[in-house]
């Protein structure tokens, strides 16, 4: 029988079954990071357990490092609330007994966000289940793994019996066929797909990205893609394997060499859906008629394109959805009608593991390049995904176009995606922002995010607007 | 963790879709290396006038008298009714530890996001699915009926209101299981530590690549 992508992932991994289709399913690969291991660690410990298998453990802090004045003091001396840092060497402790592949610690080279980390490393291979304590871990989806966050009593399920216990998804296909234009990018495919089908809408399913929009993204852009699959209700969404993949790969400190690696690549390539493999939904986009995105909420579905105006709750018929609009457009402060080009912005911040890879800062630069930030934003801030990103975007001069603009040049980390660390929204602030999550409060109590791509934060950076950004290019 | 069997309980309504993770427990409590003292912080944002810090005495802060669960009726709620999607957004455990320290002990959705879900059997709290216009009259009587409660039997898979109609719910047998017991599934997953080790072994043979040491 034509098997999808997921059949064969999850066939791959069933170590066993029971009657009720609960599945006890192997784990080839485990991300950690500082904020919601401690308490796996601790519980491990407490038990008495000993972590099954070390070498599968990849290791990073993000969340909570600060991403200015790294060298003002020595290690983690240069984190300044008492707090995180705490949380940070709890990390370095906890690795220092335990063991890992690979720990990538604060101010290390190679630390930076684990979503970014572990694909630029070889650390994500496609087949692998990967899993972390954070809902992004879609991301490695873009590599055809089956990847998804865990809470934290599964972290230390992972650690103590490399397995979790699963039942299977409901599979889904969403399909975006033909090509993106201008200006438009893997975010703005994203944030489409999430206005389509709402954030509930893949919530019991995995879904398979495809399409020739797809296969017409790089890595990087289909890692976008499935890091925003969680925003859309589903744990884990993936893409399957092509040359893009492979290439991508050939070469990483982790990636398999020699006899081994085109052994490797021979099974990689089975990593597709069949012909005539059946899912249980199907949903079709045309690349055409996606248009760079705008969020205007508080949920990443009340989304709409650059060129429309703010929906209007007297329009909607359902009562609870009416209200949660109204209550929307309060806490945003927007009236509904308002054209999203009319709506000024006071911070602007290019990063998180949604949009702070190579890729993302080349796209932003290149709308920055020559211009410079509108005086009535107060900070915009360029955070880099991990340490080598922003090494190789130093190399490429990147760093002199953000600086020239106005932008702030910041070290890696999740930075004000989430707001743990220093850099946030004040109250009422508003943010155009490449992260994942437009929450009440996420990048800071009362703060205002809209998501958009890094191009279009760009765009709004020099205009204070936002603006649409195929005008600019 | 605390087994749950039944449990009559005072209801909360919470009338929203979309509730997510960071409205339930904003990030600055995630600093917090332990999994317990979450609940004076649950839906703090939404519960305090101020912003709080974590390690604050939170009794002297100001309340939000507009905010649902700071109504006296509903001191004490151990089932929290509210609407789509519930949970949405971060994986963060803490969520469900902030809800358990509160009080909640079950919570009735019309749907919830599936991290969240699953983190709420890991920790002793049942998450019940029912239709939405069950949800909505559910609503209907907790707001025109103080002290409304609810009564909820795990091994009959039944949610009993107090007019004596019974809703039924699905959950998966081995969740079920384990709720009832109170087991912690680490310990279940270990009697199969053989079979782990047989597909590990395998595996090391038929794909070396993904053993990198």
């Amino acid at each position: 029988m034509a098997q999808t992508l997921y059949d064969k992932l999850w066939q791959n991994h069933v170590v066993h079954q029971e009657d009720d289709g609960t599945a006890l399913i192997y784990i080839d690969r485990h991300l950690v990071h500082e904020v919601t291991s401690p308490q796996a660690f601790e519980g491990l410990k407490l038990a008495g357990r000993k972590p099954w298998r070390i070498s599968s453990i990849v290791a990073t802090a993000d969340h909570n490092t600060p991403t200015d004045h790294w060298d003002k003091a020595e290690g983690t001396a240069a984190i300044d609330d008492p707090i995180s840092r705490q949380q940070v060497e709890t990390l370095d402790a906890n690795i220092r007994a335990v063991g890992a592949l690979a720990y990538f610690p604060f101010k290390d080279a190679r630390q930076g966000i684990v979503h970014v980390v572990g694909p630029e490393n070889g650390a994500t291979l496609p087949g692998m289940t990967v899993v972390c304590g954070d809902s992004h871990t879609s991301t490695h989806g873009a590599f055809a793994c089956m990847a998804h966050g865990i809470g934290t009593s599964e972290v230390e399920h992972v650690l103590a019996t490399q397995c979790l216990v699963q039942k299977k998804s409901k599979s889904m296909l969403i399909r975006v066929d033909g090509e993106l234009g201008r200006g438009v990018t893997a975010k703005d495919v994203a944030l489409a797909i999430i206005g389509r089908i709402g954030t509930a809408g893949g919530t019991g399913y995995a879904i398979e990205f495809a399409g020739s929009a797809i296969r017409g993204l790089s890595m990087e852009g289909r890692m976008t893609l499935c890091n925003m699959a969680i925003e859309a209700g589903a744990r884990m969404g993936f893409v399957a394997v092509d040359d893009t993949t492979i290439d991508y790969l050939r070469g990483r400190p982790f990636s398999p060499t020699g006899e081994i690696w085109d052994k490797a690549v021979a099974y990689w390539r089975t990593l597709t859906s069949d012909e005539g493999a059946q899912f249980d939904r199907v949903v079709e986009l045309s690349a055409a008629d996606i248009a760079p995105q705008v969020t205007w909420g508080t949920s990443p579905e009340m989304v709409v394109p650059v060129t429309a105006t703010v929906p209007d709750p007297a329009k909607e018929t359902d009562p609870v959805k009416r209200e949660g609009m109204e209550r929307a457009l309060q806490y945003m402060g927007l009236v509904p009608n308002t054209p999203i080009s009319e709506i000024a912005i006071d911070k602007v911040f290019i990063g998180s593991c949604t949009n702070s890879r190579i890729e993302d800062l080349r796209a932003a630069a290149a709308v920055l390049k020559g211009r410079r930030v509108a005086a009535s934003v107060k900070l915009a801030l360029a955070v880099p995904g991990s340490g080598l990103v922003k090494r190789q975007a130093e190399e490429e001069g990147l760093d002199r176009i953000f600086v020239a603009a106005g932008f702030e040049w910041r070290e890696p980390g999740c930075s004000m995606c989430l707001a743990m660390n220093a850099d946030r929204l004040e109250p009422g602030e508003r943010c155009a922002s490449t992260s994942n999550r437009n929450f009440e409060g996420r990048q800071g109590p009362g703060g205002r995010t809209h998501l958009v791509s890094p191009q279009m934060a760009a765009a709004a950076a020099i205009a204070g607007h936002f603006a649409d950004v195929r005008e600019a290019l | 963790m605390e087994k749950f069997v039944k449990l009559e309980g005072l209801v909360a309504p919470l009338d929203r879709n979309n509730v997510d993770t960071d409205a339930i427990i904003p990030k600055q409590f995630l600093k917090s290396i332990k999994r317990s003292g979450f609940g004076p912080n649950a839906f703090d944002e939404w519960r305090y006038l101020d912003v709080g810090q974590p390690g604050q005495d939170c009794s002297p802060r100001p309340k939000n008298p507009d905010f649902v669960l700071n109504q006296p009726r509903y001191q004490g709620a151990q089932v929290l009714l509210t609407r789509q999607n519930f949970g949405c957004g971060s994986s963060r455990e803490h969520a469900p530890w902030a809800l358990l320290d509160f009080g909640f002990k079950a919570i009735i959705a019309e749907s919830f996001a599936d991290i969240f879900f699953n983190n709420c059997f890991k920790n002793g709290i049942l998450p019940i699915v029912l239709p939405a216009a069950e949800v909505d009259a559910l609503f209907a009587q907790v707001e025109a009926t103080p002290g409304y409660t609810l009564t909820v039997d795990l091994p009959a898979q039944a949610v009993m209101r107090p007019d004596g109609k019974a809703m039924p719910f699905q959950v998966d047998a081995f969740r079920k299981e384990c709720l009832l017991n109170g087991w912690d599934d680490i310990g279940l997953t270990l009697r199969h530590a053989d079979k782990i080790r047989a597909f590990e072994e395998r595996r090391r043979v038929e794909q070396p690549w993904l053993f990198a040491q």
